[in-house]
């Protein structure tokens, strides 16, 4: 078809598809939608029986982005700030609004140290942290890791293998580090 | 109780975690029955989104039995069986007041430019989530509904979240009668959409992935035409070519920040984490929509800078809407469209997890493996 001003012929009818598509066209008028329009006021629709929520108890100072006028009425209290990583994350919340990339950077960086500080802390405690357990790798072998992807012409094939480097890596490298440690160690103590 | 714990990027546990307490006079304590792996809560395992920290409980969809309620709550009670839309929200301020549920102002302290979410890291408000046990739910008065008496529990826990986020994708959209619609993925998220989008009057469906176990999918259950992108050398001119070289009337993003498709963009974004998230099927979405066409973006993407071609959405005059689905506007409707048999959301559920089990829940989830589409989590099939 040249550019003209016709839509392109469609291949089924509305009717076609009504009798095909059990219940074609039910929203065809916007005002079935629930989300049209966007914005609908009704500050009774919740049937909340308060202006302002009744505040929270802050059990420690609680981080709060400096976008905010003052801390909510009601927020989360999983995992509060500790150690290094939460020393980088309270400045993090208390320095940059959430418009600076140093604000998304730091924490960024904070959740790298506070993974690194578990697994530390993790060995000096009954269950020390398994890379083998924790990524759920041995689905791997129930789950027909082979077949899901040979002959699939999946895409993400490409990078999977990136995955074990960084998950495996850093556990190698310390692993490495350690026995190296051990070894010299002992040739000092030969010596 | 029996809680799911991250560990650290691809990394998580099943941990021994005191029950959470009421913090609130509107809380609830849930004890979960059953819950969902969330295609976002991927973005989350593999350490993507900024401040998810080690020891926190994923999980936004779940349903449950009310355990427990705080001093003012009204309309619930102990042993109620409830659906809780995955929103945190406080139904009164600014946003909430005009029906933006997932905007509200007064539930996350870390972030202004989000609203809060259950177990979904700090950066939405640092609520710990329901892949546990039990689990605190604010504003037990606003958010969560009884489930019907003929509503099947699958249904309701799919209602929490992808089924309610697919339909909205596709309200997003405007369509109007005879619009060719394109859904870019064929999650759970991508399938809803392409389903919702025929209730709504779509002319054609097209959902495109690079899973042909997925893309099988949507041609039974959403009844779409579907493109393997992986078989195509450029799946824009594919889209071109299939609409007469107009373009669709309509694009859904429904894959979000980890999309494949370019090894760079992924790798930055998902991998190296140096762009707020892959928009590899957001520049498709932009690329294959007609000029003057919609947008409609629910895949979802970190507050870090993504490299968007925003040059091409101005020159075409788009129109790019987008959200974090308001779960319990869509929830009347989307009742009688499954009383109706319009829809059946269950149908895409493919594996169901025992709590203790999750990390492998999480892998396969993660790796595609196993035909998985959506795996539920049973926290008391121990
Ligand atoms: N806006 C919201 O309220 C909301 C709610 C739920 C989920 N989400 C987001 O929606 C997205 C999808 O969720 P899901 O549960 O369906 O996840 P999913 O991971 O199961 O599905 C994503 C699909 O996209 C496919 N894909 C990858 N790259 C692609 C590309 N370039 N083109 C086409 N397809 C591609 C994948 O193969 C996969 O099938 C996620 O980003 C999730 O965070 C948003
Ligand atoms: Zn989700
Ligand atoms: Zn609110």
């Amino acid at each position: 078809m040249p550019y003209t001003a016709k839509k392109p012929t469609r291949a089924r009818s509305s009717e076609e598809l009504r009798a095909a598509i059990p219940g074609w066209g039910v929203d065809l008028d916007p005002k079935d939608r629930p989300s049209v329009p966007k914005e609908q006021f009704d500050p009774t629709l919740n049937g909340a029986r308060w202006d302002f929520p009744e505040r929270q108890e802050e059990k420690w100072p609680r981080e709060r982005s400096i976008e905010h006028k003052f801390l909510t009425p009601v927020f989360g209290t999983s995992t509060p700030p500790k150690g290094l990583s939460g020393v980088i994350r309270k400045y993090s919340y208390k320095k940059y609004s959430e418009g600076r990339a140093a604000h998304w950077l730091l924490l960024l960086a904070a959740d790298r140290v506070d993974a690194v500080e578990h697994h530390l802390r993790s060995f000096v405690s009954l269950r020390p942290d398994n890379p083998i357990t924790q990524t759920g790798v041995l689905s791997e072998f129930s789950r027909h890791g082979i077949t899901s992807r040979i002959g699939k012409k999946r895409v993400d094939v490409n990078h999977q293998w990136i995955d074990p480097l960084l998950v495996g890596g850093p556990w190698l490298v310390a692993g490495g580090l350690g026995v190296a440690a051990v070894r010299r160690l002992m040739r000092l103590r030969r010596t | 109780m029996r809680a799911m714990v991250y560990r650290g990027p691809y990394k998580i546990r099943v941990e021994e975690k005191d029950i959470p307490p009421i913090e609130h006079p509107n809380d609830a304590i849930v004890r979960v029955t059953t819950a969902a792996i969330c295609g976002s809560d991927l973005h989350l395992f593999h350490g993507m989104m900024p401040d998810t920290r080690v020891g926190m409980t994923f999980g936004h969809e779940f349903v449950g039995v009310v355990e427990q309620v705080g001093s003012s709550v009204q309309n619930l009670k102990p042993g109620d069986r409830v659906m809780v839309p995955f929103n945190v929200y406080c139904g009164t301020c600014y946003f909430c007041a005009r029906g933006l549920y997932s905007n509200c102002h007064n539930v996350n302290a870390n972030a202004t430019a989000v609203g809060g979410i259950y177990g979904y890291s700090h950066t939405c408000g640092g609520y710990d989530g329901g892949q546990a046990e039990y689990v605190r739910v604010p504003f037990a008065d606003i958010g969560p509904s009884l489930i019907p008496e003929w509503m099947d529990e699958e249904d309701a826990v799919l209602l929490t979240d992808a089924l309610a986020t697919g339909y909205f994708g596709a309200q997003l959209g405007d369509i109007v009668e005879g619009d060719t619609v394109v859904v870019f993925g064929a999650g759970p998220v991508g399938l809803f959409a392409a389903k919702s989008s025929w209730l709504m009057g779509a002319g054609r469906v097209i959902v495109i992935d690079h899973l042909e176990y997925r893309l099988e999918k949507a041609r039974t259950f959403a009844h779409a035409e579907t493109y393997n992108f992986a078989e195509y050398d450029d799946i824009v001119v594919e889209m071109k070519k299939a609409t007469d070289y107009l373009g669709a009337d309509v694009v859904i993003d429904a894959v979000g920040a980890e999309a494949d498709g370019n090894f760079l963009q992924h790798v930055t974004s998902s991998k190296f984490k140096l762009q707020g998230g892959s928009p590899i099927a957001l520049n498709w979405a932009i690329d294959a929509v007609r000029k003057g066409g919609t947008v409609s973006v629910v895949g979802a993407y970190g507050p870090m800078f993504s490299a968007v071609k925003f040059g091409d959405a101005l020159n075409k005059g788009l129109t790019l809407r987008m959200n974090q689905a308001p779960v319990k506007r869509q929830w009347p409707r989307l009742f009688d469209h499954i009383r109706n048999g319009y829809l059946k959301p269950s149908d895409i559920v493919t594996h169901r997890i025992p709590l203790e089990h999750i990390a492998e829940g999480y892998h396969i989830f993660s790796a595609k493996l196993d035909n998985c589409i959506k795996p539920l989590i049973l926290p008391a099939a121990n």
